[in-house]
């Protein structure tokens, strides 16, 4: 039996896939390896599978975490390869270990925000971000889980966000968000800056995960 | 990814029907191959994904060298407008590429309502809708499946018509298309080739000519087009193709499981059944072929859940050597065996008990009329004694849900037969009342009517189908007569039939109203939320078309049909002999029993291995 963690990409079409759609297709990615999965005990057994941080529709990665549990002792080294052999296009294991700290220490997201802008970059937009992230506080409207509008402060949970690229339409920086209780979903700075700098809103936002870290800031293993 | 879909997929629902990129989707580089397939299928992806013989096509057109076949759904609503605004045209989901650069657009083509997906598809593809304005620079459009057999309603939308089972007949279609590119024939020159292959039937190559009463006068074949097409079919089921390596969606679909197709045709002969005659005669896989098959495509796939399909699974010779064969592995792996369009006999529910281990499933029985008179009449081949039979069984195994479907509107049913409906519903309660063994968890039946459409190639191909008003009237006299609280009564929503029956029966006329419906707004229109019955109401008083002439007409015994120059394999006079014993309430005893002397054994050499 092992309990193992692993890291894989979640790109191209697959990042349309949905939290329940990667559970199924998980589920299977293992049956088609081979690897037998651990089930739950109870009424409804199903496999013990744990996505460490659901990712947005839409959004792209190249560090999702997944703990599993085995029922046969398993090379954690060879998994990567045994399981992007059998995986849909777009996802590809990375790596896999034994988990050293429980999830609920992952507190650091690291992620690559791209703006796109159809009529070309504005004038002076690198300082027009600076300014809006330099704010005290950047208050937004969302929706909650009752379908109410509350309104929710970004600031706090952006830890850092430096700019990496400017190509033709598209600008890119990448941010240090608080990953979870509560986690901040980078596409929404995108909202913040409609609100607060409307000249500078993009016509399209694309995210890319990048790492999940410790609160230390040290790579969550 | 193209620009223009990338910003449309986070607004659209479900997006990941639109990516492709599924495990076992076939991609293949543009440059190693000479002809590009799209095969199409005119209803959502969830659907189409779940249909095994797009599958199947899938598996035999990438399997041939040079090929390279992808695969195109109907875009739900909000997707289609989406593409619409942007200017984005249909793509093949593996490529990504326009359909309107592929050579071969094939539709599979399932059920009457799905001809004006097809019409939508092709405009979203940017192609014009009449074969008749695209020439050899576009994709030739071909068009199979089981609503083809009559295909005049879109005779003048496709160039091509595939007629039974796709498996030999699309790679004789590939040589055909490679030859006519290196002879560099037209367009005219490749379809008069392909009407001298069997099964393959050129609408624009019959000329139709009609009485003043609006039935057709004449089908002359032209510039030698034979005077009638016959199905093709795989005589050997054996040697068939199965997909044991085969697309695994990533997201939900329909059925999303493996289908073990067991054999094909059925020994039957239900006379409303269109399915059990133009797919006959029967043939079967062999046991251990299955077997292996159904073991290779769970471990290739990562289904957990494997059903035995065909239109009667309980007439499997070997049923139980089948399951025998299967459950070591089905145990041992987890997967969920399924035994769908069981018949009610105690064979058949020990079976299921068998492989239920204990889940309790709901159980489905399609009795289809209320009295025996009546079932007789339609030669459904099910007693009341062996539903209760059935049921005593199940209730005391401790099963709580029935599901019972019937059709209104059967050629000779009368009021007694519907509230002999009613009547079969209080026997279910009656029985769980003196059979459960668990009475806590209460009873739960569900009757469920439709509204019977006559089909072509079936013995009541001459009926008319019974007037909107009087379906209601039926419904409604049903529906009083159902009193026991246990019991639910579902119906068919009236409008989706009608139009079915215009359709099924149509002729090559009704082209105009497709045509006309689609440019009023008709598209998904085998779903509810897309549906309107009174733009098709438009669209056929625009054409100056009666669409009674079409659902509500009995025909005489002589009249030519539009589909008239279509061979299924079984004779115009054993229907018609079939017709008159239903309206003696005589049963045509199936296959195995005695061989009725369809014709249909005329298909596979001239004996059936029934
Ligand atoms: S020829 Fe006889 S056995 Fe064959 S399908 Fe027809 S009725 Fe059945």
């Amino acid at each position: 039996m092992s309990k193992l963690r692993l890291c894989f990409v979640k790109e191209g079409p697959a990042v349309y896939l949905s939290h329940l759609d990667l559970l199924r297709t998980f589920q299977r990615v293992f049956l088609r390896a081979g690897i037998a999965l651990r089930h739950s005990q109870g009424f409804h057994p199903h496999p013990l599978l744990t996505l460490a941080l659901p990712l947005p529709l839409g959004q792209a990665s190249s560090c999702e975490v997944l703990d599993f549990e085995t029922n046969s002792e398993e090379d954690a080294a060879a998994l990567p390869e045994r399981l992007s052999a059998v995986m849909p296009a777009g996802i590809r294991a990375v790596d896999c270990w034994m988990p050293e700290k429980p999830l609920r220490e992952l507190a650091l997201l690291q992620a690559e925000v791209t703006f796109c802008y159809d009529q070309g970059t504005p004038p002076a937009c690198w300082q027009g971000l600076e300014a809006l992230w330099g704010r005290e506080s950047l208050i937004i409207q969302k929706r909650t889980k009752r379908k109410a509008l509350a309104d929710v402060d970004l600031r706090p949970m952006l830890r850092e966000a430096v700019p990496v690229r400017e190509a033709g339409e598209e600008l890119t920086f990448r941010v240090t968000v608080q990953a979870q209780e509560p986690g901040l979903n980078p596409a929404l700075l995108a909202e913040a800056v409609r609100l607060y700098a409307p000249a500078l809103a993009p016509d399209f936002v694309r995210v890319r995960r990048l790492a999940l870290l410790d609160k230390t800031g040290k790579a969550f293993r | 990814m193209d620009k223009r879909l990338e910003r449309i997929l986070p607004r659209v629902q479900k997006p990941a029907r639109y990516v492709g990129g599924e495990y076992g989707a076939v991609v293949k580089d543009p440059a190693g191959v000479d002809l590009r397939f799209a095969l199409c299928f005119p209803d959502t992806y969830e659907i189409g994904m779940s249909n095994l013989g797009l599958r199947i096509l899938y598996g035999v057109l990438n399997g041939m060298e040079g090929v390279w076949c992808e695969r195109a759904f109907a875009p739900w609503g909000d997707m289609e407008a989406a593409m619409r605004e942007a200017g984005l045209p249909l793509y093949g989901l593996e490529s990504g590429d326009s359909l309107r650069d592929f050579d071969i657009i094939g539709f599979s083509i399932g059920y009457e309502m799905a001809y004006i997906a097809m019409l939508d598809m092709l405009d979203l593809a940017g192609l014009p809708l009449r074969s008749a304005d695209r020439d050899g620079s576009m994709p030739l459009v071909v068009a199979g499946g089981t609503a083809m057999y009559n295909a005049e309603p879109v005779a003048d939308f496709v160039d091509l018509v595939l007629l039974g089972e796709g498996e030999d007949e699309l790679p004789a279609l590939v040589s055909l298309y490679r030859r006519a590119r290196q002879a560099g024939w037209d367009r005219r020159a490749l379809l008069r080739e392909a009407a001298k292959l069997p099964g393959f039937y050129v609408p624009s190559l019959y000329q139709i000519d009609y009485h003043e009463d609006g039935t057709i006068a004449a089908i002359t074949p032209l510039e030698g087009a034979p005077a009638t097409v016959t199905k093709q079919l795989v005589a050997d089921m054996d040697r068939s193709y199965f997909p044991v390596h085969t697309i695994v969606p990533s997201t939900e679909v329909v059925h999303d499981r493996v289908t073990l197709e067991v054999f094909r045709g059925c020994i039957r002969g239900c006379r409303f059944c269109q399915a059990g005659f133009v797919y006959r005669p029967v043939r079967c896989r062999s046991k251990d072929l299955l077997v292996q098959y159904g073991q290779e495509a769970c471990r290739a796939s990562g289904y957990q859940e494997m059903t035995l399909s065909s239109l009667s699974t309980s007439d499997y010779r070997d049923l139980t050597g089948l399951c025998d064969g299967l459950e070591p592995f089905c145990r041992e792996q987890h997967v969920n065996l399924s035994l769908p369009s069981l018949r009610a006999d105690t064979f058949s529910m020990e079976l299921m008990q068998r492989l239920q281990r204990g889940r309790k499933a709901g159980l489905t029985f399609a009795p289809e009329a209320g009295t025996q008179r009546l079932r007789d009449a339609i030669n459904k081949n099910l007693t009341e004694e062996d539903l209760q039979q059935s049921l005593r069984t199940a209730f005391s195994g401790g099963w709580n849900s029935v599901k019972l479907y019937f059709m209104l509107g059967l050629p000779t049913e009368t009021d007694e037969d519907i509230l002999g409906i009613a009547r079969m519903a209080d026997h279910v309660v009656r029985c769980w009342r003196e059979n459960a063994s668990n009475k806590n968890r209460g009873l739960r039946v569900t009757v469920s009517t439709s509204w019977f459409v006559p089909k072509p190639f079936t013995p009541f191909q001459w009926e008319a189908q019974i007037p909107l008003e009087e379906y209601e009237r039926r419904v409604k006299l049903l529906r009083e007569a159902i009193t026991a609280r246990a019991v639910t009564y579902n119906w068919h929503d009236g409008d989706t039939s009608f139009l079915e029956a215009v359709l099924a029966r149509g002729d090559r006329r009704l082209g105009r109203v497709l045509e006309e419906a689609f440019r009023r707004g008709a598209k998904l229109d085998a779903w509810q939320e897309y549906f309107d019955l009174s733009r098709w109401l438009d669209a056929f008083a625009a054409c100056g078309l009666d669409p009674a002439f079409y659902a509500g007409r009995v025909r005489q015994r002589g009249e030519i049909f539009p589909w008239s120059m279509i061979a299924c394999g079984v004779r115009e006079d054993y229907l018609w002999r079939e017709r008159e014993r239903a309206y003696q309430s005589v049963p045509t005893p199936d296959c195995r029993t005695a061989c009725g002397g369809c014709g249909a054994n005329s298909l596979v050499g001239g004996t059936c291995h029934v």
